[in-house]
């Protein structure tokens, strides 16, 4: 069993007991990405250098006894839209190619406190906008299941990681689904914790009223370990919330008898793939024969949940990136004439499509006339949406659904089609209006060798029930990694090898899927087998 | 479609916004924009009357700083990613006529 | 004979409130400081950085508004206003337009018609914008964002006023209500308070409102009666002219005494408000309305009525001292120290606003510190110098704020009263003025003034004048 195989807990656990150190640790994960990264383009900034030089200063404090807790040493990955101090941070887009921020996130401060070391920054679509990782000004990421699909997104980059081995775990965010989808493309475990829970504070705004920074990894305990050390209430954020139940470490407990656990029936009709529908519920049945009660019911609104979000969002990201104008920081066009000449072109030429087109919505939304017919009509469809999960609550502890209608599409099927992508985020959007806490882990593989994600919605601060249902779940079943020893061809992590197969990937899309070496595509059909433990 | 945006509205919303798009940007635009105001439209079917508008999730209130300076001068880490900056202040096209 | 006009007027007033940091960060407010120097991630529009509601603006807003008779908006929230322009970090203003903290407020002026009162639509809390200087060596302008940030409540009143007076009579109404407060400096050359002039012209008797224009950049109360004329006369003529007077934002150029409209394609004016996601509401309890105003400071009318009380000040003295808080403040502290009051007074209200007057400044200039002010007094008290040599040692304290004791030393300006040193002087001077000293002693006593007056000169006016009369004469009559 390689290291890279090992969970940021397991691994935080050998380097507290000198089995493995940190910097052996983080030179394995760097050899991995220099493998894989040619193929799958998870990362957009990687500094070895730096990396080396924070795990052998936290070896030390780890050594001096000075740095105890679960996740000291173990190398993470964040999402290029949380600022790190003195690291280019891009939210991929061309206007903040150039950008390095004088501070720190505070959700990244509060991991390196707890030891982490950084390994990078990771791919996403541009300023978050998007479900597939595709709108990243610095290519596309693979997913590492298949090279022919996306990873999911907009947290694609860290998903994609956490899944290839090449962080222990990683940070994203989710706006309207961003950690969940994406987790649950990649076969990995994702949480978006409650609304102010995770200080915003560095996190490069899209929607600051559905924004939150949660955690991706390999398994619910390292979910709910990273949650606990994330987690504060920031003084610098005005919309943190001041919570004495951050112990989410408690809840992993393998007992849900009892718990009142909710289908919606609205979640499971048209647009949802089969496999999926099958995968999901027979989670459900695998939580009832826990001693789970479980039960059908009508959410009701599913339907206004996108809308809604699309005008809500798409307002606020307009007056949110109204801010990279070319003054004071980012991308200035060349050429121009005078002032407004110089804000229209440095902004046209620096954002991508799917942000102009946001942007544009946002801004109509908000203008003069329009704005009691959407932006206030979206508040209000918000305020019904939050009662029907109120009412929703006081029947259930846990809503138990998918994460997604399907699994990963394929490379640039959903490009060509914003709002059947935008469809794609029905199951994860609502949450994030209401504010809510929703993990999602694997349930099954599908029948084109793609996990399936299951999705767990817990009412506001009711994280722990969500973990505790998931964890439960998840004992019944083994971790599956994808596999991509076909691009690990030199083999042992560390050696320089793995050049060649991703030579054929590269970041442009469509290559590297027809030159995929035969060994891969036979392993991926056997990862494809269903595994779970009954 | 049912909702009609004109040239000119994408025009003012280009002012607006401030981005310039090319006019086949502009067009591709122009159609994202009906058919997403069509799809946005569906809200229309839901009675929201007597629905107090929902801006924030939770009832947080009156977080406050206290008025205490604790910020020295940090300048050149403020200008460090300034495309243009002189004097010690960014540096922007002229701004009156 | 023409047609009659009658000129409506409301106003925006700006004022930066005297917080010791901004409103969303901990940068300080203080005014000047080389360019950017107070300015952080938060002031400058940092990706991903967060404001944070300082508590003060909020305490101060209230007691203006309960002070101007307002109701409070006790559940209040903050929106933002989105326009492009590079003394804006952010490109959206944190303001508030849908719950403002204070409605319906009203103060009252006095007019040669008596009494008025003019109505206060609202009040809000808001951040103020950078500063742009234009470089003329390299056609650019330059951002210091020091100011961006600097808390400012806007006054919105009502259109209740109909001339420059009552305009100029509603603004120092509001100053010394803000000033009074402790709110804010309200110094219209540094900007610390600014008046956006809303005015439209109607007919006489017309019940409809004329279409109004706005009317910016106006930093002194004179600027604003010109500009008030101005534009009334630019109104008057275009409708006399059969034309139409068009809603938009004026700039008012004092050194042309003229204004232009601001316009441009670029600027649409739709802003685009709605509520900031990053800032949560502000509940205002009635226990915190009711402490806001138990903590009023004394107001005009109560400092006036102790001044006549307390320090026995004719009314008329009460009232110029009072006129100004910082003036009130200097007397108060200079009286603390030396006692004395009507004396105090006089220097203030005599020497003072002379001086004041010279250099078209008002009272919000006086920057010398009451310690020296006391010690002057003192010194004349003690007869250590003469009433002379104390106007010309108040003009240092007034201008450089010198200390008097020291000053008087160094420049030897002490009263001689040694009556050896002076009878040499006066012999001296009848020696060369023998036709005086024969015109007194025929009892023309203007003689006698003639050599008093040649002694003080000679002794630089630093003999004691009841010695000298003495010594001279005694001898003129020897």
């Amino acid at each position: 069993m390689s290291i890279l195989d090992l969970t940021a807990v397991a691994l935080g656990k050998k380097i507290r007991s000198g089995e493995v150190t940190s910097p052996e640790a983080a030179k394995a994960v760097l050899a991995r990405m220099k493998a894989l990264e040619p193929v799958l383009n998870c990362y957009v900034t990687i500094d070895e250098e730096q990396t080396l030089e924070q795990a052998a200063r936290v070896q030390k404090e780890i050594e001096e006894g000075r740095l105890t807790g679960p996740l000291a040493g173990v190398p993470v990955a964040v999402k290029d839209n949380l600022c790190t101090e003195g690291m280019r941070t891009t939210c991929c887009s061309r206007i903040l190619e150039n950008f390095t921020p004088a501070y720190t996130a505070e959700a990244v401060e509060n991991l390196k406190k707890a030891g982490a070391v950084i390994l990078g920054k990771t791919n996403m679509d541009e300023f978050a906008m998007g479900s597939t990782t595709e709108t990243s000004a610095f290519g596309v990421t693979r997913n590492p299941w298949n090279l022919d699909h996306v990873p999911g997104g907009s947290s694609g980059g860290s998903c994609a990681a956490v899944a290839a081995g090449e962080a222990f775990y990683a940070l994203g965010s989710d706006t309207g689904g961003s950690i969940r989808q994406p987790s649950a493309f990649c076969g990995v475990t994702g949480i978006k914790p409650t609304y102010g829970t995770v200080s915003r504070y560095g996190l490069i705004a899209y929607g600051s009223s559905l924004d939150q920074i949660g955690p991706v990894a390999k398994d619910v305990t390292d979910c709910a370990t990273i949650l606990e050390a994330v987690s504060s209430c920031d003084k610098k954020d005005s919309t943190s919330m001041e919570r004495k139940d951050l112990d989410f470490t408690s809840a992993l407990v393998e007992d849900v008898r009892g718990l009142r656990i909710g289908i919606p029936r609205d979640y499971f009709g048209e647009g949802l793939d089969s496999e999926v529908k099958e995968a999901v519920l027979k989670a459900a049945q695998v939580l009832a024969a826990k001693g789970a009660v479980v039960e059908e019911f009508d959410l009701s609104l599913v339907e206004y949940a996108i809308p809604a979000y699309y005008v809500i969002a798409s307002a606020e990201a307009s007056s949110n990136l109204s801010r990279f104008d070319g003054v004071k920081y980012g991308y200035r066009t060349r050429e121009y004439e005078g002032l407004h000449s110089m804000y229209k072109k440095s902004r046209s030429q620096g954002f991508g499509p799917e942000v102009k087109r946001r942007i544009m919505l946002g801004s109509f939304v908000l203008s003069s006339g329009y704005y009691d017919a959407y932006y206030l009509k979206a508040l209000r469809t918000k305020a019904l949406i939050k009662q029907a999960f109120d009412r929703a609550f006081a029947r259930f502890d846990v809503i138990l659904g998918p994460a997604a209608p399907t699994t990963a599409p394929r490379l640039g099927e959903s490009l060509s089609d914003p709002l059947k992508m935008y469809l794609g985020d029905i199951y994860t959007i609502s949450v994030n209006l209401a504010g809510l806490p929703a993990m999602t882990l694997p349930c099954g593989i599908g029948s084109k060798g793609l996990p399936i994600g299951l999705q767990l919605i817990g009412d506001c601060f009711q994280e722990k029930k969500i973990i505790r249902a998931a964890y439960t779940y998840e004992r019944t079943r083994s971790y599956q990694a994808p596999a991509l020893d076909g691009y690990l061809a030199a083999g042992q992590p560390g050696a320089a090898g793995g050049s060649e197969p991703g030579a054929a990937g590269g970041g442009c899309p469509g290559a590297a899927g027809g030159s995929e070496p035969e060994a891969a595509e036979t392993s991926r059909q056997a990862a494809a087998t269903e595994q779970e433990v009954q | 479609m049912a909702n009609i945006i004109t040239d000119e509205t994408m025009e003012y919303v280009g002012i607006l916004a401030k981005l310039e798009l090319s006019p086949q940007e502009k067009e591709a635009a122009r159609q994202d924009m009906c058919r997403m105001l069509d799809y946005i439209d569906k809200l229309n079917e839901l009675d929201t009357s007597g629905v107090e508008p929902m801006s924030h999730v939770f009832p947080l209130e009156n977080v406050f700083r206290e008025d205490v300076v604790t910020n020295g001068d940090q300048r050149d880490t403020i200008l460090k990613n300034a495309p243009q900056h002189k004097d010690g202040a960014f540096q922007v096209p002229r701004t009156v006529e | 004979m023409g047609r009659q006009y009658e000129t409506v007027i409301g106003l925006e007033v700006h004022v930066e409130l005297a917080t010791k940091t901004k409103i969303f960060c901990g940068c300080s407010t203080e005014f000047g400081g080389a360019p950017n120097t107070h300015t952080c991630p938060v002031c400058t529009g940092m990706p991903g950085s967060l404001p944070v509601l300082n508590k003060q603006v909020v305490e101060y807003a209230l007691a203006v508004g309960l002070a101007t008779n307002c109701s409070i908006n006790q559940h209040c929230k903050f929106d933002r206003k989105n326009y492009f322009y590079p003394d804006n970090p952010q490109n959206y203003q944190i303001s508030q337009l849908y719950l403002p903290i204070c409605h319906d407020g009203w103060v009252e002026i006095e007019t040669a018609a008596g009494t008025k009162r003019i109505g206060i639509h609202e009040i809000h809390m808001e951040e103020d914008a950078g500063k742009l200087v234009h470089d003329e060596w390299e056609d650019c302008s330059l951002v210091d964002y020091n100011r961006s940030g600097v808390p400012l409540i806007e006054i919105v009143s009502e259109p209740d006023m109909r001339s420059a007076d009552q305009v100029i009579a509603y603004l120092e109404k509001l100053r010394l209500i803000i000033q009074y407060l402790g709110a804010s400096d309200c110094k219209l050359q540094e900007g610390s308070m600014r008046a956006d002039v809303n005015l439209s012209v109607r007919e006489a008797g017309a019940l409809k409102l004329g279409t109004r224009t706005e009317m910016k950049n106006l930093n002194s109360f004179k600027a604003i009666a010109r500009a008030i004329e101005g534009e009334r006369q630019r109104q008057i003529e275009l409708l006399e002219e059969g034309k139409q007077v068009v809603q938009e934002t004026r700039r008012w150029d004092d050194n042309k005494e003229s204004s232009h409209a601001m316009r441009s394609k670029e600027d649409a004016q739709d802003y685009r408000y709605f509520p900031d996601p990053d800032l949560v509401p502000v509940w205002i309890s009635d226990e915190w309305i009711a402490r806001v105003r138990a903590q009023q400071p004394e107001m005009r009318t109560q400092k006036l009525a102790r001044y006549q009380k307390e320090f026995a000040l004719p009314q008329y003295d009460a009232e110029i001292l009072t006129g100004s808080k910082h003036l009130a403040d200097v007397f108060e502290e200079t009286v603390a120290l030396c006692g004395r009051p009507k004396e105090v007074s006089n220097w203030l209200m005599t020497d003072a606003m002379r001086l004041l007057k010279e250099q078209e400044q008002d009272a919000s200039a006086l920057s010398f510190s009451p310690a020296n002010l006391a010690k002057l007094i003192r010194l004349v008290e003690e007869n250590v110098i003469n009433r002379t040599v104390a106007r010309t040692v108040f003009e240092e304290i007034f201008a450089h704020d010198i200390d008097p004791e020291a000053y008087v030393e160094a420049k030897g300006l002490k009263v001689v009263s040694d009556e050896g040193a002076l009878q040499k002087v006066i012999q001296d001077l009848l020696a060369a003025n023998p036709q005086s000293v024969a015109d007194f002693k025929a009892g023309k006593e203007k003689a006698m003034g003639f050599i008093v007056g040649q002694t003080m000169r000679a002794m630089k006016g630093k003999a004691d004048p009841a010695v000298v009369n003495k010594l001279v004469r005694e001898m003129m009559a020897k």
